[in-house]
């Protein structure tokens, strides 16, 4: 490893002592986690509210809001339309104002209006959206071709009477049918308006063992991303050390 | 089938012939058609007398792209002469534009051969205003400009024409939902099964109250207009009603400010409705940060100094959900999960002991309140459940008639 400089190797560290000190968590609680935990909390706070400050309120309003004031100085454009741009960035701060009436104990029934304008408008854009994305296209993605599945089987059922050796077609065939049982036991399970019993009880089963063996290869395929983290972690942590012993020639 | 003796000596000619024909081409001066041509970038077919004669892409016609918000321009054109897998006489595409045609036309982006189209999405774009565009086809060195196109205006669209079948949807949903929250108001009884981890949520206040413990509900990463974040806010209002009932304490830590506003009103709401508002502590209903490992980390901390007897999460959670879950476990805490997040429903059923899994969780949020409105729209996703089966093997049974019909409907669905 090559040799840092001093300032690298206190930062290096601090972050150690930081990494080591989340990790004592792993023992129980103690005063370093706290320590870390403090800090980091502290820290990610106050960077927070500069990066909101700057990405939001000035970005978003108040630098719109100046330019369509100054527009007023400026030639052209007709008044109306002046006027109209300077309502429509006026009238998000004046909504967002209205949140700080939650101070004012008489008044705090009107920081209700902003929120439920966020929440109305957030609902209407993102029910298209949902329904475009998660119904619609998943319900074409169902709509499999039979006579495809059908030949695919067939085909290579007779490659492999006839010659000994199979394209792996039949597969892809099966695939299809099992995704499109699974998708409707999945919605059978997830339809609350009746007991799971007879014929709706059996696809709800179904359904939930499709969901489980989806839900397992997740966890699996999850937990080794994590792995890969903590792998991260610990090279960051032997990283130092060894910078640690060349500086001081150990 | 590949017959051999048909193919190799139509493909030996060819190639004998583009040979002698490059061999022709560097020997002698270029034939009078290909004057401007550059002899040194060539391929064996490229400027062979075989070719065609090098000439501009046709058919260029600029328009505003249907179906967007505006501030974007389709533009299409023919291929040039030459511009395919035998001959490939064309390097690329040169495209232009301009705001008037007094201006001069200023360079866009190159495209490569075989290109016969490009959405114009630049930031310069305006709606409402003229656009021209030119195209020119590169031959080696050489350019040859089509015809201009234009002007194109873009411009915003009020209605989506491939989104008809959404509209289709939202309407008979909206009117399946509307009709039922009608009929629960009405008195109309809504059937809604049981659900094993909504049963337990009695169960786990009970147990918070015997031992003298708080209880923690973490309403998640989401935003507050998020459909698992409001379906949270619903079961809160159930828990933190019941504390109130049982005197208890809940404490809910918030990682976004407006649904930490919502998450206050809904827990001094509830102890209002339980009888004791004077209970309420607005300091148990708090700012984090908004960052995802820091608010872990405090969440955590929490866990381990107050020694909640019950943590519920509900709402989005991300790469957190296993860190949150797995300390509450080791500080023996009853756990009980609700997620719409499928890659993060494993790890909570892991380690909590129960889970409310996607559309479950908004199940419950109906099943706990009994609201007509909640009641309603659920069942109305019921149907929309049987409507979406339906599509689906109809789809595939359309298929087995005719397999053009088939693939018309999938892409009629898809939007295509």
């Amino acid at each position: 490893m090559e040799q840092i400089s001093l300032g690298t190797l206190i930062w290096m560290t601090v972050a150690a002592f930081l990494t080591l000190s989340i990790f004592s968590f792993l023992y129980r609680d103690n005063p370093f986690y706290r320590f870390a935990e403090h800090l980091i909390v502290g820290i990610s706070a106050g960077y927070w509210i500069a990066i909101l400050y700057h990405t939001s309120l000035t970005d978003l309003w108040i630098e719109p809001l100046v330019d369509s004031v100054s527009a007023f100085g400026a030639a052209g454009g007709s008044i109306p339309a002046k006027i109209g741009i300077l309502l429509a960035n006026l009238t998000p701060g004046v909504i967002g104002c209205l949140m700080f009436t939650r101070f004012f104990k008489s008044k705090a029934w009107i920081s209700r209006w902003p929120i439920a304008y966020y929440l109305g408008i957030s609902a209407g854009v993102a029910l298209p959206l949902y329904i475009q994305s998660f119904v619609i296209r998943q319900v074409a993605a169902n709509m499999f071709n039979p006579v495809i599945i059908y030949n695919t089987i067939v085909s290579d059922l007779s490659t492999l009477y006839y010659y000994g050796n199979s394209m792996m077609g039949i597969w892809t065939g099966i695939g299809d049918i099992i995704i499109l049982l699974g998708c409707v036991c999945g919605l059978a399970y997830f339809y609350f308006s009746a007991e799971h019993t007879g014929v709706l009880g059996a696809a709800a089963k179904i359904g939930i063992w499709t969901l489980m063996i989806g839900f397992g290869a997740t966890f699996g395929y999850t937990v080794m991303a994590r792995i890969s983290l903590l792998i991260g972690r610990f090279n960051f942590l032997i990283d130092w050390v060894s910078a640690l012993g060349n500086y001081f020639n150990l | 089938m590949i017959q051999p003796g048909k193919k190799i000596p139509m493909f030996a000619i060819v190639t004998l012939l583009s040979v002698l024909s490059a061999y022709i081409a560097q020997a002698q001066p270029p034939h009078s058609h290909m004057t401007f041509v550059d002899p040194d970038s060539v391929f064996v077919f490229k400027y062979s007398s075989l070719a065609p004669q090098p000439g501009p892409p046709e058919n260029l016609a600029a328009a505003d792209s249907p179906n967007d918000a505006g501030g974007a321009i389709s533009i299409s054109w023919s291929k040039a002469p030459g511009d395919n897998t035998i001959f490939n006489s064309v390097d690329g595409y040169l495209l232009y534009r301009s705001a008037s045609l007094d201006d001069g036309f200023s360079f866009l982006t190159r495209l490569p051969a075989g290109s016969t189209g490009y959405s114009d999405s630049d930031p310069d774009l305006k709606n409402g205003e003229n656009f021209y565009y030119q195209v020119a086809a590169l031959y080696g060195r050489d350019t040859l400009y089509a015809e201009t196109a234009g002007p194109a205006v873009p411009g915003a669209q009020l209605f989506h024409t491939k989104r008809i079948l959404v509209l289709l949807f939202m309407a008979l949903f909206s009117g399946t939902a509307l009709y039922l929250i009608n009929l629960a108001k009405r008195g109309g009884t809504l059937y809604v099964r049981p659900i094993p981890g909504i049963d337990a949520v009695d169960d786990a206040i009970g147990r918070a109250t015997e031992m003298g413990r708080p209880i923690l509900f973490v309403p998640g990463l989401g935003e507050a207009s998020r459909v698992a974040t409001i379906a949270a806010f619903t079961i809160l209002a159930r828990v933190a009603k019941k504390v109130a009932e049982y005197q208890t304490r809940i404490i809910v830590p918030n990682y976004d400010p407006v649904v930490m506003t919502i998450c206050q009103e809904v827990v001094k709401e509830a102890y209002s409705s339980a009888g004791r508002p004077d209970d309420y502590d607005p300091k148990d209903v708090y700012f984090v940060t908004q960052d995802q490992f820091p608010y872990t980390a405090s969440v955590n901390g929490t866990m381990l100094r107050e020694k909640p007897a019950t943590n519920f999460y509900m709402g989005m959670f991300y790469a957190e959900s296993l860190v949150l879950a797995e300390t509450g476990f080791v500080s023996g805490s009853v756990q009980i999960a609700g997620t719409d997040q499928l890659i993060q429903i494993p790890f909570f059923v892991a380690a909590c002991d129960y889970t409310l899994m996607g559309e479950e969780l908004y199940a419950a949020s109906a099943y706990l309140s009994q609201e007509p409105q909640q009641l309603g729209t659920l069942k109305a996703q019921d149907w929309g459940k049987i409507m979406a089966i339906t599509l689906m093997l109809i789809g595939s049974i359309v298929y087995l008639f005719d397999s053009g019909a088939g693939e018309a409907l999938k892409n009629w669905v898809i939007g295509g």
